[in-house]
């Protein structure tokens, strides 16, 4: 072991005026068995953060689960769980804390199996800075370059090399070097603002709180000084305002609080503010705490703050200073992490939690998948477990965010299974696509558009016309069971669960069969209005009544197929024997015998005789993907 | 001066960071879940906890009430400080007792501990959570109390049964913690995750919250058993042949069960004297809980089987 004595370990005296050290939050990370939670356990037993009595059972533990013959195994320190200990990896993360005379330190133990990638992503996430380990004997591996990566990715700016086991290696400087020159090769693209190589070994000591006699060679700094005199700053006060309301504090009819604590910038008493999703502006009455009013808020006070208007504000809102506003949107691009074993797919709804907001999300694209070996882009259908993608959402209402570059606090979000509620993935936004009208949002919040992001498709009627006995009901039901495997939302209106019903005052005149059609155009249009996909069975004679549903959606929201059956045909096939009967004179008004049918003109499909049911069904659903209402 | 200068001036911002990350947690539990419940079990830890839910949710009161599992083997001075306190602050108390537990007589003292806990702790806070059917529960465990509870989330969640998958948990990303859960789960929450014990000592006193009396030294009669200092604190604990009550200046760092909870020499009589003591203490805090070493890895197990 390197020699020296103990340093003298002090701690952070509380009280007024006492000396305060910075805290520094960071993670170890790196491929399997590179000596992690080793490093982490030196750092606890040389700052001499190990009582006695731990000390012993590390000792009984050593020689029962350890790694190392009869010396002490530091990981155990840090390996907490029983299954960690008995296969000598860690699995989750642990945080432990320690102390030096400069600087207290919460440390992130990580796994290094790809199995566990997303427990390192966990740690990593509220890290300031990475110590990522590199067994000197190996160099850099696929691990160190998806553990590279997802630092990055998650805003990690100050990476420390730390080439470990250089005792293996006969503390080779030209080891060292070496493995600093591949590793720099492929880290340039990763943007960190600094990244310090330190040959070390975690199980004897060297380099990490005392100095390497063994390497006279190296001339950096020990880990701990570096990690004592890192400058993390991140310069939150200066950024904007941003407070996601996280409770409504209500408890009296005179007190109306919303309480939340503010993530960057500084809030004063009197200051405009506005709700960013509503466009609603106030002024910041009080500042509240249970210890008195404060004049001003900063990054990391939970507060309470009470407005001087009573402007509708809920949990998931954040407000912001009205001349410095978050962008307001229901699509961005993003970056993703897949954290659970069930592919990620493009379409599937998830519960997005963005602050403290939840909301019902889907990804709509995957524009590429990242290789983490090269950083090369590669497109992709899914995301399996532990893939990154750049990717495409879109949200069921509008959502207040800054890029995650320029604001961790309001770009990051996770992604919710909605049945099993398991976290699903990790999201970085970088951009908005598509601003929702940013100004002055006040309508409903969930309109139609909310509602077809939800379903994944666009909503639409299907109004299927022709003579009786066409096949509009049996292809319509076969589309409908295509349409449902694909997990679209269908409703079906065919004259048996209309007529019955809603339209059970109706008969046959001609005016009776504009209203029936009448109505049921409008029950369609509310199922479109709720994002479905509604399929209607009408004989449908006129062009007028078409028409008149056609006007009663948007464009392209109405599409006439027309079950273009010749009458020989119908009559021929007659199912249910009314041809017969209307022939005979026992029905009146029969359309093709005594009324007449009017051919459409500008169907938007026609399937002519011939097609097999299975056929034409296929043949809309075609013309379904080609107009893009499925995807 | 304005209030916030005098605010910043008592709490260190180590402690102030600390402080807001936990009313954060508090606030987001109360704002997610239907039915909360705050675990206290009247030691220092949960005076922190209770003192920050009266921060948290001023002016209004914490929207959710304390649960304590009285096993019946707690200090009397235990007792005695939880209805104080609940009197002081106004909060709301629900106590529970296994019944059956309590009617097979199981004890610390002939049921060993590890039974005890098993039943009078474990057992009954499983029960009481199905009683009132509570869907979240916070507790005051830290991470830096035992390695096992350093693997802890925020958000711990437990399946059916209260049970601890700690080879599943749920990867916990930024604080965006996930709070949906199904029918029959439910959450434990850590509001004290990242303190540590002197945090603990030096917030209780900036704060001035009330601690029990067991925590500050006095000369008290205690037994040495296995090596460990044990008062008696009732007449249900016999004498063994051999063992006779000392009276020695003592104080506790962890207190539970009487006859589980052993004392330190010790002569820190005030806040101020325990944070030094703390300072060249050169054992851990749990080293006085029987229960922690009744097996190796005893903590994680009993915290698969539901424990806190
Ligand atoms: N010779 C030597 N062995 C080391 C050094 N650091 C760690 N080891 C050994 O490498 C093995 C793996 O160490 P761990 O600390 O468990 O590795 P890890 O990176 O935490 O592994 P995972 O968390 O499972 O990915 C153990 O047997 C350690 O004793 C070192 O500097 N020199
Ligand atoms: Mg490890």
């Amino acid at each position: 072991m390197t020699s020296g004595a103990h340093p003298q370990v002090t701690v952070a005296t509380g009280g007024a005026g006492g000396p305060e050290k910075e805290l520094l939050r960071f993670l170890t990370c790196g491929s399997v068995d590179d000596g992690k939670s080793t490093l982490i356990g030196r750092l606890l037993y040389d700052t001499r953060l190990i009582p006695e009595d731990q000390l012993d059972a590390l000792a009984r533990d050593s020689r029962k689960h350890g790694t190392t013959g009869e010396e002490l195994d530091l990981a155990l320190l840090v390996d907490g769980l029983q299954a960690e200990r008995e296969q000598g990896i860690t699995i989750d993360v642990a945080y432990r804390f320690f102390s030096t005379p400069r600087r207290a330190f919460i440390v992130a133990d990580t796994p290094g199996h790809e199995q566990y990638t997303r427990n390192m992503a966990t740690g990593a996430s509220n890290s300031q800075a990475a110590v990522i380990l590199i067994d000197a004997r190996k160099g850099v591996l696929t691990q160190t370059r998806r553990h590279s990566y997802i630092c990055s990715l998650l805003g990690i700016k100050h990476v420390v090399l730390a080439v470990n086991k250089i005792d293996l290696v006969d503390y080779s400087g030209e080891r060292f070097h070496h493995i600093v020159g591949d590793y720099l090769g492929f880290a340039r693209a990763l943007e960190f603002s600094s990244i310090t190589p330190i040959a070390l070994s975690a199980r004897y000591g060297d380099n990490v709180i005392h100095r390497s006699e063994r390497m006279r060679w190296y001339e950096g700094p020990t880990l701990i000084e570096h990690l004592e005199a890192l400058d993390v700053t991140e310069g939150l006060d200066e950024k904007p305002f941003r407070f996601p309301v996280q409770w409504v504090n209500r408890p009296n009819l005179d007190f109306r609080g919303f309480s939340g604590t503010v993530v960057s910038g500084v809030v004063r008493a009197g200051d405009r503010v506005v709700v960013a999703e509503s466009g609603r502006e106030s002024t910041v009455a009080r500042i509240v705490t249970a210890d008195g009013d404060l004049t001003e808020a900063r990054p990391g006070d939970a507060v309470t703050l009470t407005l001087t208007d009573e402007v509708d504000v809920a949990r998931g809102d954040v407000l912001a200073h009205a001349h410095d506003r978050p962008e307001v949107v229901d699509q961005f691009a993003a970056q993703v992490l897949w954290m659970i074993e069930e592919p990620m797919l493009p379409g599937r709804s998830y519960l997005m939690r963005i602050g403290s907001r939840f909301v019902p999300a889907r990804i709509t694209s995957l524009k590429h998948k990242t290789d983490v070996n090269t950083l090369e882009h590669m497109a992709a259908k899914t995301l399996a477990l532990n893939e990154i993608g750049f990717c495409n959402l879109g949200t069921a209402s509008p959502v207040a965010f800054d890029p995650y570059g320029e604001n961790r606090g309001t770009g990051a979000f996770v992604l919710i299974d909605r049945f099993t509620h398991q976290t699903a993935a990790a999201g970085m936004i970088s951009f908005g696509l598509r601003r929702a009208t940013n100004i002055h949002r006040q309508a409903l919040l969930i309109d139609k558009s909310a509602r077809t992001r939800l379903h994944g498709h666009r909503p639409a009627i299907l109004w299927f016309t022709g003579l009786s006995g066409s096949g509009k009901s049996t292809i319509a039901n076969i589309l409908e069971r295509e349409l449902h495997a694909l997990g679209a939302h269908t409703y079906m209106l065919d004259g048996d669960n209309v007529r019955h019903g809603l339209n059970r005052d109706l008969g046959f005149t001609d005016a009776d069969r504009v209203e029936n059609i009448r109505r049921v155009g409008e029950v369609a249009r509310l199922f479109v209005d709720a994002g479905a996909i509604v399929l209607c069975s009408f004989i449908s004679p006129f062009r007028a009544e078409r028409r008149m549903v056609r006007e009663l959606v948007e464009d392209g929201e109405f599409i006439e197929i027309f079950v273009d059956t010749p009458l020989e045909e119908c009559k021929r096939r007659d199912p249910k024997g009314l041809y017969a009967r209307a022939l005979a004179g026992k029905i009146k008004h029969f359309t093709g015998i005594d009324s007449p049918y009017e051919v459409p003109e500008g169907a938007e499909i026609v399937l002519e005789t011939g097609l097999a049911p299975e056929q034409a069904a296929r043949r809309v659903l075609d013309a379904l993907r080609e107009r893009r209402v499925i995807g | 001066m304005s209030t916030s200068t005098v605010l910043r001036a008592r709490l260190s911002p180590h402690l102030r960071r600390l402080e807001a990350e936990s009313i954060g947690i508090l606030r987001e539990v109360a704002a997610e879940f239907h039915n909360p419940v705050m675990l206290y079990s009247i030691g220092k830890d949960s005076g922190v906890m209770l003192h920050l839910a009266l921060k948290a949710f001023y002016p209004s009161k914490p929207p959710f009430p304390l649960l304590h599992i009285d096993t019946g083997w707690k200090f009397r001075d235990m007792i005695r400080h939880r209805d104080q306190i609940v009197k002081h602050y106004g909060v709301r108390l629900l106590v529970h007792t296994n019944p059956e537990g309590l009617a097979r007589g199981i004890n610390p003292l002939s049921s060993g501990s590890r039974l005890h806990t098993q039943v009078m702790k474990t057992e009954a806070l499983k029960q009481a959570l199905d009683k009132w059917g509570f869907d979240a529960a916070f507790g005051g465990a830290r991470r830096d109390e035992e390695k096992s509870r350093a693997k802890e989330r925020i958000f711990s969640f437990r399946g059916t049964g209260h049970v601890w998958d700690p080879r599943n948990q749920r990867p916990e990303l930024w604080s965006l913690y996930n709070t949906k859960i199904s029918q029959g789960e439910t959450i434990r929450v850590f509001p004290l995750s990242n303190w540590t014990e002197l945090d603990i000592w030096q917030y209780t006193r900036a704060e001035d919250i009330p601690v029990v009396p067991l925590y500050f030294a006095a000369p008290r009669p205690v037994l040495e058993r296995d090596g460990q200092l044990i008062m008696r604190d009732d007449e249900r604990m016999p004498l063994q042949p051999g063992e006779i009550e000392r009276i020695r200046m003592v104080r506790f760092r962890s207190l539970g069960c009487y006859p589980l909870s052993a004392a330190i020499d010790s002569t820190a009589a005030t806040l101020d004297d325990i944070i030094a003591e703390m300072l060249v203490m050169r054992t851990s805090e749990r080293s006085g809980r029987l229960i922690d070493t009744d097996e190796a890895a005893s903590m994680e197990k009993k915290k698969r089987d539901g424990y806190f």
